[in-house]
């Protein structure tokens, strides 16, 4: 996994509560047995129009945020279903960041196995970050994981918090199997001591 | 000292603990379907590693799979490949396949309880939100992303953080008419899509004591709809009777097994970090009016009125979410009328809910103003017990489409979906915007209500109708 240490990016704002999976990506592009190559399904219903023409009312679709790679949004982001496509779709669109007021507990959890980092802030953060993000084009925020810090184009940082384990692993890149695995022998011997107790 | 079942399954199942760490725990039963795994066996490949207990691990394809003719080919090409994936994926590394024409098969939700795999005091996982259905059993079952499938498949194990608990406790005796859907929906419009947030929930309470397996099936089932990693409730007599003599647990003294199971319950005095109480007498049928599962009221309900919705966020959701279900603020629910209807899924797919609905039925026909009237067992075995009770010519009498098990129009990957603009009366358990196809419009409610929709074609409360014998 690509260790994630600091990102300074363009921030999209997706201004919804309680986006779901099925939003992130539909599911008719969960069929496909690969892990890269979603980044075109992402927000799919939202971003285009029927006729396949990218729907100019979705924020996102402007040209001021191409190139995006910090997702602004707001309360229970990625609630739903347990699809990693979901995270998947925003990586490959380049988001490697999300900063939202909440999100869905499986969600959270896939962005790490994936290297990304969702981070959460107060609901006042959150809005004043609206506004800043609309007000001026090319705004742009720097996320400092060591330090815990997020700046902003004037210079001023905004502190945010994250269990030190789930740090620690993205810091470095960890492959979760290989961490666990250097536990072999506690799992082999959890597996032996129960066998003898059935 | 007096501990929860989470408490007991959690310390039970742990293999390691570090400070400063997620623990290392043991995972007894993992399921697998077509959909979360391809990448998660090709990862393992990749990394040239082995499925560390293959027996513990069970696989079924229920997404992707067609409800009509089963002798024939899958169409679409690419659930064609999904299908044939995990089926050699399943034959590469030695795992158990319930393939699409296996009597077993079925929804995995629906399947594992019924097969008796599922087990009071087990962890279960599996890489879909709604595995928490197996926590109707008593066990700790949660759905997790592809590479923790990849995890559980390469250790047998899971990095997990302990969760807060929540006790919801709904007292009290269920008035006539009332599910356990409309207990959850009821639920989950009280605490909010995102109120189980960081919990395990169990479920307590005289209305749930009182509920058959299969009812407890469909409050856990939903339990992910309020945000919860997991919602479980303690085994009782109820719980050791559905498993007695399953597939997989016949030849075992059942009596042992029993008194082991019934171990697990939560003890008495017992705490937990948040207690929320509903009183049973409060609770009426209940239909989702809008995109999240949050956005329920009683059938004697309206649509919300904007204006009255102080909180701003809150309006625009609900804003949104009108404009998206074609709907006026403050509606009578009971004239929203429906064209479509769906019965079926890992909430509402099982055989009681089957014969529930059929009851409904009986005597009446679909609307002509229906145009497709799907219904679609949850299993395999669900269907044949049916068919066994004549349910399936009560439902076709009446203009209903009897269909081969599967997930069907709950996700609508296989070729059964919602037109936009087609709105639709489901048992499932999510309505978000094109969750049964683009542009449809789902209202989720009990079997009972959505097979009454059908009949008058739009909602009806079903604490008046006329059943007939
Ligand atoms: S029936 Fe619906 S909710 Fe249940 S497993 Fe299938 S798709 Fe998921």
């Amino acid at each position: 996994m690509k260790p994630f240490t600091t990102l300074t990016g363009i921030v999209a704002p997706l201004e919804a509560l309680n986006v779901d999976t099925d939003q992130i990506i539909p599911k008719q592009f969960l069929k496909r047995i690969e892990r890269t190559g979603y980044e075109d399904f992402l927000f799919f219903d939202w971003r285009f129009k029927s006729d396949g023409t990218p729907n100019p009312d979705f924020e996102m679709n402007a040209p001021r945020y191409a190139g995006a790679s910090i997702l602004l949004t707001k309360d229970n982001f990625g609630c739903g279903s347990s699809r990693e496509h979901a995270p998947w779709a925003l990586n490959d669109y380049g988001i490697r960041c999300i900063l939202a007021t909440s999100y869905a507990d499986i969600f959270y959890n896939n962005c790490f196995n994936n290297g990304m980092l969702p981070i959460v802030l107060p609901v006042e953060t959150i809005e004043r970050l609206f506004k800043e993000v609309r007000a001026s084009e090319g705004y742009k925020l720097t996320v400092d994981l060591p330090k815990q810090t997020i700046t902003t184009p004037v210079g001023s940082a905004i502190a945010f918090e994250l269990d030190p384990f789930k740090k620690e692993c993205l810091l470095n890149g960890w492959d979760q199997i290989g961490l666990t695995l250097r536990h072999e022998d506690r799992i082999a011997a959890f597996e032996k001591a129960r066998e003898a107790a059935h | 000292m007096a501990k929860n079942i989470y408490e007991k399954i959690w310390e039970a199942h742990v293999v390691h603990e570090e400070p400063g760490q997620d623990c290392i725990l043991y995972i007894d039963r993992h399921y697998v379907h077509e959909v979360t795994s391809p990448q998660a066996f090709e990862g393992l490949r990749l990394a040239a590693r082995k499925v560390r207990r293959p027996n513990l691990t069970f696989a079924t394809m229920d997404h992707n799979i067609p409800t009509t003719d089963r002798s024939k080919p899958i169409e679409d090409p690419m659930s064609a490949q999904q299908v044939e994936t995990l089926k050699a994926n399943c034959a590469e590394f030695g795992i158990a396949c319930f393939d699409m024409k296996d009597r077993r098969n079925g929804i995995v939700h629906v399947i594992g309880p019924e097969l008796g795999l599922t087990q009071p005091g087990q962890t279960i996982v599996c890489g879909d939100s709604h595995t928490s259905t197996h926590g109707a059993f008593g066990a700790l079952a949660f759905g997790i992303g592809t590479s923790e499938v990849e995890h559980v498949l390469a250790t047998q194990t899971l990095l997990q953080k302990k969760s807060k608990t929540m006790e919801i406790r709904v007292d009290g005796v269920l008035p006539l008419g009332i599910t356990a859907k409309d207990i959850i929906l009821a639920i989950i419009g009280k605490i909010g899509t995102a109120g189980g947030t960081g919990y395990v929930i169990e479920y307590t309470g005289e209305a749930i004591r009182s509920l058959s397996m299969e009812g407890r099936m469909t409050v856990c089932n939903m339990s992910i709809e309020a945000g919860a990693r997991a919602g479980l409730i303690s085994p009782d007599e109820k719980t050791c009777e559905y498993l007695k003599d399953r597939e997989y647990l016949r030849d075992q003294d059942h009596e042992a097994l029993a008194k082991a199971w019934r171990a697990w319950a939560s003890d008495p005095g017992c705490t937990y970090d948040r207690t929320v109480v509903l009183n049973a007498a409060g609770i009426e049928p209940q239909v989702t009016w809008g995109t999240s599962p949050g956005m329920v009221a009683s059938i004697t309900g309206k649509t919300p009125v904007l204006a009255q919705i102080a909180d701003t966020n809150t309006r625009l959701a609900a804003e949104k979410a009108l404009q998206y279900m074609d709907l006026a603020e403050g509606t009578p629910i009971q004239q929203i009328p429906i064209n479509k209807m769906f019965f079926g899924s890992c909430t509402n797919g099982r055989i009681e809910d089957l014969r529930a609905a059929a009851k409904v039925v009986k005597g009446y026909k679909v609307s002509p103003k229906i145009e497709q009237a799907l219904v679609v067992p949850g299993s395999h075995q669900v269907k044949m017990q049916a068919e066994k009770e004549g349910l399936d010519t009560v439902f076709k009498e009446a203009g209903f489409e009897w269909r081969e098990a599967g997930c069907s129009m709950c996700l609508a990957m296989n070729a059964d979906i919602l037109q936009p603009g087609d709105r639709c009366a489901s048992t499932s358990n999510r309505n978000f915007e094109g969750r049964q196809g683009k542009g449809g419009r789902t209202h989720l409610v009990s079997p009972a209500m959505a097979v009454a929709a059908a009949i008058k074609g739009h909602f009806v409360d079903i604490r008046g109708w006329k059943f007939n014998g």
